[in-house]
This record gives C-alpha cells, structure tokens and sequence, in this order.
C-alpha cells in the first residue's frame, strides 16, 4: 500500500489540522497510548518504538532535558468516512500532569481545540483528571470520553461510562472502549479526532500570533520555545517580539517535532512546533505569553498570560557553610530551565547563609531540592515549607510574610490573612466519614458534596493552605486505602488566628525551627516538635533544654541529658587500625551535623516538622 | 627485600637496623578456648572448629616457624616485652609456651630486665603448671577474672568456679610470679551495681598488682550481639555503666592500685603493663599467630585469621600475612593521640590543635606540664580525641 505524502510543515492547510491533547492520571495509560498513535501514524515504527524512540527518552532524561516531545505531529490518513484515504495532519500535545502546574496545564489546553479524557476502566476518573476536564471544558475544548484497560479483567467500562456521561454529559454509550496496550480501539480513535476535533481557526493574513505553552531549556541549543500559531505566519530568520515583555529576538530556526526535530520555513495559522532564538533563560520565554512579529507585530496579545506566582517558601542551607556560592551558581542553572522558581538570599541564625525559595508547590520544591542535590552534589538542609501570610498591624501596615522568622510580635498584630484553596477529593462513598473528619481537623469547611455514581462521591472543601502542605494528601491516601483522590486550586485568604511557635535549644530560639501554626494547635504542635527533637538530636556533652514556646510563654519542654560515656574500653595492639577507622568515620558523620550554638543537630531534625506521623498536625 | 643501597623506606636507617629510640616486644596469639564465650569477637577457636593442620598439638611448632621467619626479617632485635594472649594460653601445656619463648629469645634476643605475660583461665592452670612457665621465664599472669558473681559469668557463658580463682592466684605467687593481675569486665545484662561492688572487692581480696577493668562491648557479628539483637539479654544504660566506671576507680584507688591507662590500674610504676605501655606510645611489635597485628618501620600488617590457613601459609614457607596499611606521619600522628590521651601521663600541649575548649569543658587538665583526661573525660575520651584530630 502507498501512503499519500505528508504534508510539509509551514504550509499545512488549517482545515486538514487537529490539535489534541489528553487528559489523563498518571498510570491511567496516556503514554502507552501516544506511543500507540506514534506507531499507527507511522512516526515511529512498531519495532522501533520501544526498541529505539523510548530508549533515545531514557538517554535524555539521563542528561537532564534536551528536546522532549512536547508537541508531536503525526500525519495520518483517515481510513473510515466519506473522506477516508485523505491526508490529515495530528498535533499531540503533551500536559503536565501535576496540581503544581495547573497554569501550564491551562496553557497546553490553549493550544488545542480538542481533548481526550483517557479514563482507566478498572479505576474510574480521579480528582487531578476531573480538574484538567474542567479546565478543558472552560477552554471550551471538544472532549472526547476515552475508557482505556478495557483488556484488563477487571475493567467496568459501564460503570465508568455511565459516571463519565454524567460528568459531561452525553449517552454513555458513546464513551469510545479502547486498548492501548493491544491497540484495539486506537486507530477508531484517531478517525474520531478527526471527525469531531474542529479545525483551528485564525487569520492567515493578519499579523502573526502564536501562544507560548512550554519552554525548555536545552545544553546545546539555548531554550526551544514550543509554540501554537493563532494568526498569520512565524518565519526563519524574522525578529520576534514576546509581547509581555517587548523583548525582540532573532528566530535561528522554527519546526515541528515528528518525532525528531523537523527544520521548516515557517509554521501557519493552527500549527504547533517550536522555535529557537538563542535565548538562554526560559524567563525570556515565558509560558502564556504571546509571540509576535517585530516588524509587522500585533496590537493585542492572546488573552490568559500569568505570571506564576509562588506558594510555598522554604529555605535551603548548605550543610557546608563553604557551598554557599556553589548552590548560587546552582540556582542560577536551575531559573534557566524553570521561570517559575524565584529565591533571594537569606540568613538564619542557627543555619547561616542559604536562600529563601518560592516554589508553585510541594512537588515543584521536591524536584527542585533533589536535582540541587543530584546534579550539583550538594548536601542541603530544607526548612520546614511554609505558605504566605499577609499580616495587618496595629499602625495600620502591612507585612507579608514569607519566613515564620519575620512573624511580626504578636502585641502588634491587628489581623493575619492565610490563603486558602478550594479542594476537590474523589472518593469510594464507604470513605465520607473518614475523609470529612480529616478535612475538619485541618480546619476545613465543607462546601458541597456529590455522587458521581452510586458509590463515588465528590467531596469539595476550602481548606488552609498550610494545612495541606505537609502530609495531608498522605493521610487521605492512608485513611481511604489509596482510593481518595485530591485535586486543589488556590482561592484566596481568609483571616486566622495563628500564632508562631519558636522552639528554643538551650535557651536561644533556634530561628529554623518556628512555624506559624493555629492557636488551637499550637500546644499539641509544640509538644510534638519538642518530643520529636529530643529523639533526633543526640546528647551532647552537656545537657541540651528544648522549649517550645509562643512569644515568651513556653508551651513544651524536653530535656535532653549530657552523655556520660563515650569510650571504648580497651584498645589494644590489635584493635589500633581498626580503633582509627571507626574514628574517622564518627568524623565524617559530625560533619553532616550542623552546629547551633554548641548544639549538633543532625540533618533530620530540621524536616522534623515536616515527618511527624502521629504528630502535631493529625 | 631491598638490597640495591644503604636508604630504603626505614627512613636512612641501614636496612635491617632498628630505630635506636623504639621499644620492641612480641605478641603471640594462641587461638583456643575450650568454651566460644558468647560476646568475645577476638580470634579463637574451641577445638571442634579447626580443621586439618591446625590442632592444638602442632601449634607450637607452627608458631615456632613464624618466630624464625619474622626474625629473619627483621635481624635480630632485643626484646623488652613477650605478652602470650588468646584465646587462651594455657589451654596449650606449659611446655609449649615456654618453647615458644625460648625460640623468641633465641631468634631475637630477651632483654636482661624483659616482662613476659600470659593471660590465663582461673581453670586452666595448676601448681605445676605455674611451676613450669615461671621456670620458663614467664613473670606475669592475668587472670580472666571478669566478675565474681556466678549469674554474670552465666550471661559472658564463662565456665570457672569463681571460688577457684584465689587459689590459682595463690599457686601464681607460690611459683614465684613476681606480678599478678586480673581482668575483670563490668556492665554485663543482669549485672547489679551491687554485683560490681562484690566483684571489685573480692578482685581486691586477692591482692593483685594490677587490675584491667573494661565495659561490656557488644562486638558485631558475636553470638552475644546476635542475642541483644533479638531482645534476648538487654545491654545495660550507659549511665549505668558510666557509674560502675567511677565506682571501680574510687575502689581500686583506695585500695592503693593507681590508673595510668583509662581501664588499667597498678599498684605502683613497676606493676604497669609494660607490653600494653608499648602499643599505647608508639613502640614496635611482632605479632605471631594467626590474625595477630603488627607494627614495624611505619608499617601495621596482620596475619590470616584462620588457624588452617595460618598453618597452611607457613608449612608452605609463605608469609602468613593478609593484609596491611601504611602508617604515614599524619596517620601516626592521629593513632598517636587517640592512644596516648588515655593515658595519666597524658599529652604534650605544645603538639596539639586548639584544646582550650577541652579544659574549660573539664575533659583535659594540665598536670605539670602535660595535659590529662579529668575522671569525667576518661568517660567522654572518644569525643576528646575526636575534638583533638
């Protein structure tokens, strides 16, 4: 069989284009099924896809990110329908998947006029994915409702059908049943997309405007730029401009990635590729914002640019006093290839010179610690990751604080604001109970509940924001038996009575260890943190009081005795190089102790907030 | 061996010469017991665990070969110290370690004033045997005394009559030894403060020259770890022990027996252990024996561990050696205060670090002009030596 020849980038017919992206949880088969379109499209052969394309994705990862399949183009053939035998062009585009990144997900939704809702038939749809839906419904995308695993014997596609058709809409029978694994299904699929996804629509002829949905930063070429062409046409070697800044470039190259970087003239109205203009921050080359041209650019860029926002703060130390340019430098490599990260200097009493970071989340602070660690080789200490509080003072002003150490002395205090989010939890309907208590103990208020089907409910709770950051998603995950899903948005503040907790080694507030936390917890907060410190910290020579304490009232105390032994008690001709090489192991690990004061306190204790099981949150 | 000059790696000394200013003395090792006791980690072995070639009735000769190799390697050398350690010496017949000794002196050199040492089980000595080794040239015995309250010795699977001990003490000075010493161990599971106190006095009953006293330690990898490990006996809190520690120090010194190493105490200058005075102030050793240590021109090496291989290796004419390190300036420098510190002689200031802190913490206190472990930093002496290096 000859296959018609694909369409070349840059000149691509809108009315031939489909620009998709799926919506899916993780694990719920999104990747088996792209590389299934891969294969069915002929972008990558069949014993190439795995054998190959998924190995070349191992090396990459292994070198950090190069260029990641951000937007795939796959031509492809329609093979049912009165056009059957016609040339199509398919524009995959890749979202993220994680409540962290909820501004990037809108934004890759931007750029598509069509998505699939991939469900797992043996799991249902989960709060993270009925989030993206929202999103994608807001964005006014044409949803196609997927039920994936139907192989698997466990599978209940009418059960979950139903449950989908009754979120959006529609007979369940026309929620599509299909195998990636297998492929039964797929190919069905890829002609439905062309079906029912419309076409893009802009202005060939108007001045260009393309939407920024990601930016990577890539060792060899600067950053790629992966963008979708609105109106009129971007062209090697014009001058761009980046509306939200006036920034001007000059564009070193433009393409499609199918799955390899493919060089074109120029991409038209509905395309998807990239582009490169030597750029060396992904700052300069912001998700959401509106690419133009220099010369001839537009008045009006495309609605929707945010800047991102941080919401949690932690400070990060290194252990050696002496890394502290070297984790600088890191930071500064890391802000290439992440605009969201922002950090400024700061000193700590008991911890020393490091930084104050704000980070979009508590997965986005994990990922941004471990790489610090991995591809640097530093050894950090993390503080405890707190939110912002706006705090209104007697005279009438304002602070927002980012650090519990700058908490302003609570005789001044008028009010403190704490932001808030509007979370979603999906969940068995056994589970209500257990999940509504939990809500309550970290302070929630119930705003709605409702049956997806018979035995699933969708729960929604405003909730604190500093509530949720350590162990919240753990402890749903543990008391629903890993069923509870959580999905959660930022949607506000509201006024609080919160108070800072200090904890005191020896008498001298230790300011890496004070939280913000709520009255009503407070005692049970101190109490723990005190306890937990005098498990982690090891005795010293001399004996070590910890207090935890509001202002100058001390809530908590422990009491940490001097070591009295530390001897071995013989040591003779045979135990000498032995004797030397245990020595100088305890050297090593007092080196991972950070000295407050004349207090070691080991790396663990500082995260001690952060771990406590049964402890002051709960 | 290097014969191409006169300089070698003995630092310009002409090779085969040793260093004028350091004491020399040979350890040997006599790897049986007839009981494994549950917590010991040292290499020994009970006569149902040795294989071909290794037996007890051999040793001697075996041992013996080592000795004539060792000293063909060193050139002949005076030596101020023998010490026979185990395992348990006097599991072999006193004609066996008395021929070791005379090999060592004829392949070496005894010096006129030289201390020989053996340690022994209570059990497994008798008036002829005592006869014998001192005859020998034996001069000093330590007993494995370690407690004298029979629930103790049960948790340590010691097996002597603790009401045996006085008279192998007795039979000791009756075969003429001149110093008489006993080891005792404190902190055992089960072990009272007031078991302690009984031990201590009943040791002091015995009127010896000198006492070693050390703390339980749980050796990994001992059936006695394992039993800890599975809940089985509980290690007593260090607290506790620390204070067993002071208790024996308050007892043995008004008893008129002084400390001059953390866990050794001696009636006056003459009963310290010069053998053990060796290791802990840099002097230089032969170690025989299988798994023994030993200490030459810059150089700590050991033996295999096994008593087979051991046998094997020399029987072959091959070196028992298994494995060794070099001992640089800055690594003698280490070993040199992490072992002198625990001495009441003490360091010399002037060739130390910042300690100042050490002395304001009470830890070190300048005596004359040397700087000693306060009762108090005795107990703490690893945190000072990791403070020092």
């Amino acid at each position: 069989m000859t296959k018609p020849a694909p369409p070349p980038p840059g000149s691509t017919p809108p009315e031939i284009l489909r620009n998709f992206c799926i919506i899916a949880h993780i694990d719920h088969g999104k990747s088996t099924l792209a590389d299934r379109m891969l294969q069915l499209t002929g972008v990558v052969d069949e014993r190439a896809a795995r054998a190959q394309y998924l190995d070349r994705m191992d090396i990459e990862r292994e070198r950090g990110i190069t260029i990641k399949s951000q937007a795939v183009r796959m031509p492809f053939v329609k093979s049912d329908g009165d056009d059957a035998g016609t040339n199509y062009v398919l524009n995959m585009i890749d979202t993220p998947g994680h409540v962290d990144f909820t501004y990037e997900v809108s934004r890759s939704l931007e750029a598509c006029e069509g998505a699939i809702l991939l469900v797992d038939a043996a799991q249902g749809i989960e709060a993270q994915t009925l989030a993206n839906l929202y999103l994608a419904m807001d964005a006014d995308l044409h949803i196609i409702p997927v039920l994936n695993k139907i192989d698997l014997p466990g599978a209940l596609p009418e059960k979950y059908a139903e449950e989908i058709a009754g979120i959006i809409g529609g007979d369940p029978d026309d929620v599509l049943r299909v195998s990636a694994k297998t492929g039964q299904g797929v190919e069905a699929l890829l002609n439905l997309i062309v079906d029912e996804v419309p076409p893009p629509v802009g202005d060939a002829d108007g001045p260009p405007r393309a939407l920024i949905f990601d930016s990577v930063y890539d060792t060899y070429r600067g950053v790629i730029t992966y963008v979708r062409v609105v109106d009129g046409r971007l062209s090697h070697r014009d001058k761009i401009k980046m509306m939200s800044t006036g920034a001007v470039h000059e564009m070193l190259e433009v393409g499609v990635i199918s799955p390899e970087p493919l060089k074109a003239d120029h991409l038209g109205v509905g395309e998807v590729g990239y582009l490169i203009t030597g750029v060396k921050e992904v700052r300069q080359s912001r998700v959401g914002d509106t690419v133009t041209s220099n010369s001839k650019g537009a008045s009006e860029p495309l609605g929707g640019y945010a800047h991102p926002n941080p919401m949690v703060f932690s400070g990060l130390y290194p252990i050696d006093g002496d890394d502290f340019s070297t984790l600088r430098e890191a930071l500064e490599k890391l802000q290439l290839n992440d605009a969201a990260l922002v950090y400024e200097p700061e000193s700590s009493g008991a911890l020393g010179f490091g930084f104050r970071i704000g980070f979009l989340g508590l997965l986005h602070l994990e990922i941004v610690r471990e790489r610090l660690e991995r591809e640097f080789n530093l050894d950090l200490i993390a503080t405890a990751p707190n939110v912002i509080y706006r705090v209104e003072l007697e005279d009438g002003s304002e602070h927002v604080v980012t650090n519990p150490s700058e908490y302003p002395n609570a005789g001044k205090i008028a009010k403190v604001f704490e932001p808030v989010v509007s979370a979603t939890i999906l969940a068995p309907s056994e589970y209500i109970g257990t999940i509504m208590e939990l809500c309550q103990a970290r302070r929630g208020a119930l705003v709605g509940m409702d049956y997806l089907s018979e035995d699933r409910v969708e729960i929604r709770y405003t909730l604190p924001m500093g509530e949720i950051m350590f162990d919240f998603f753990d402890a749903l995950k543990s008391r629903t038996k890993g069923y509870a899903s959580l999905n959660y948005e930022l949607s506000g503040e509201q006024d609080a009575d919160l108070v800072k907790v200090d904890i005191l080694l020896q008498g001298e507030i230790v300011d890496a260890f004070s939280a913000i936390v709520h009255r009503d917890n407070a005692y049970a907060y101190g109490v723990a943190l005190a306890g937990k410190l005098k498990e982690l910290i090891p005795r010293q020579q001399f004996e070590v009081p910890i207090q935890a304490a509001i202002g100058a009232r001390v809530i908590a105390r422990e009491n940490i005795r001097a070591i009295r032994k530390d001897v071995l008690a013989k040591c003779y001709g045979g135990d000498i190089s032995r004797k030397r090489k245990l020595l100088e192991k305890q050297k090593e690990g007092k080196k991972r102790m950070k000295m407050v004061g004349r207090v070691e306190v080991p790396q663990e204790a500082f995260i001690a907030a952060l771990s406590t099981g049964d402890g002051p949150k709960a | 061996m290097n014969i191409d000059g006169p300089t070698t790696d003995t630092g310009g000394r002409p090779f085969g010469v040793p260093p004028p200013e350091a004491d020399f003395g040979v350890y040997v090792h006599v790897p049986f017991c007839t009981v494994r006791c549950g917590y010991c980690d040292f290499n020994t072995y009970t006569s149902d665990e040795l294989g071909e070639g290794a037996s007890r009735d051999s040793y001697a000769d075996t041992a013996i070969a080592e000795i004539r190799r060792a000293a063909a390697q060193t050139g002949r050398r005076e030596v101020q110290t023998v010490f026979f350690g185990g395992g348990t010496p006097t599991q072999l017949p006193a004609a066996d370690l008395v021929r070791m000794l005379a090999a060592i002196d004829e392949c070496w050199g005894l010096a006129p004033d030289v201390e020989v040492t053996t340690e022994a089980n209570p059990d497994s000595v008798d008036p002829a045997s005592l006869a014998t080794l001192r005859a020998g040239g034996f001069n000093r015995i330590s007993f494995g005394v370690q407690s004298a309250v029979r629930h103790v010795l049960a948790v340590l699977d010691r097996t002597h009559d603790p009401d045996r001990v006085p008279d192998a003490v007795r039979w000791a000075r009756e075969a003429g030894f001149e110093q008489v010493s006993v080891d005792l161990i404190y902190g055992s599971p089960t072990e009272t403060m007031d078991d302690w106190r009984f031990t201590l006095e009943s040791a002091l009953a015995l009127k010896p020259d000198h006492v070693s006293a050390y703390a339980l330690i749980v050796e990994h990898g001992t059936a006695f770890a394992r039993r800890v490990a599975r809940g089985e006996v509980t290690m007593p809190d260090d607290d506790e022990t620390a204070d067993k520690y002071l208790l024996a120090d308050d007892l043995l010194t008004a008893a008129g027996l002084g400390w001059y190493e953390l866990s050794n105490w001696a009636r006056d200058d003459a009963a310290r252990c010069r053998h053990n005075e060796l290791y802990w102030t840099g002097g230089e050793w032969f170690g025989i024996g299988p798994g023994a240590h030993s200490y030459l021109d810059g150089r700590r090496w050991w033996n295999v561990k096994h008593p087979a291989a051991y046998a094997q290796r020399l029987a072959a004419g091959e070196s028992p050696e298994a494995d060794g390190e070099d001992i640089d300036d800055a690594t003698a420098r280490v070993e040199d205060v992490m072992l002198r510190v625990r001495l009441r002689s003490g360091l010399d200031p002037r060739t130390l670090g910042p300690h100042q802190h050490l002395v304001a913490d009470g830890l070190l206190e300048p005596v004359d002009d040397r700087l000693v472990l306060t009762r108090r930093g005795r107990l703490l002496a690893d945190h000072v030596v990791r403070e020092l290096v």
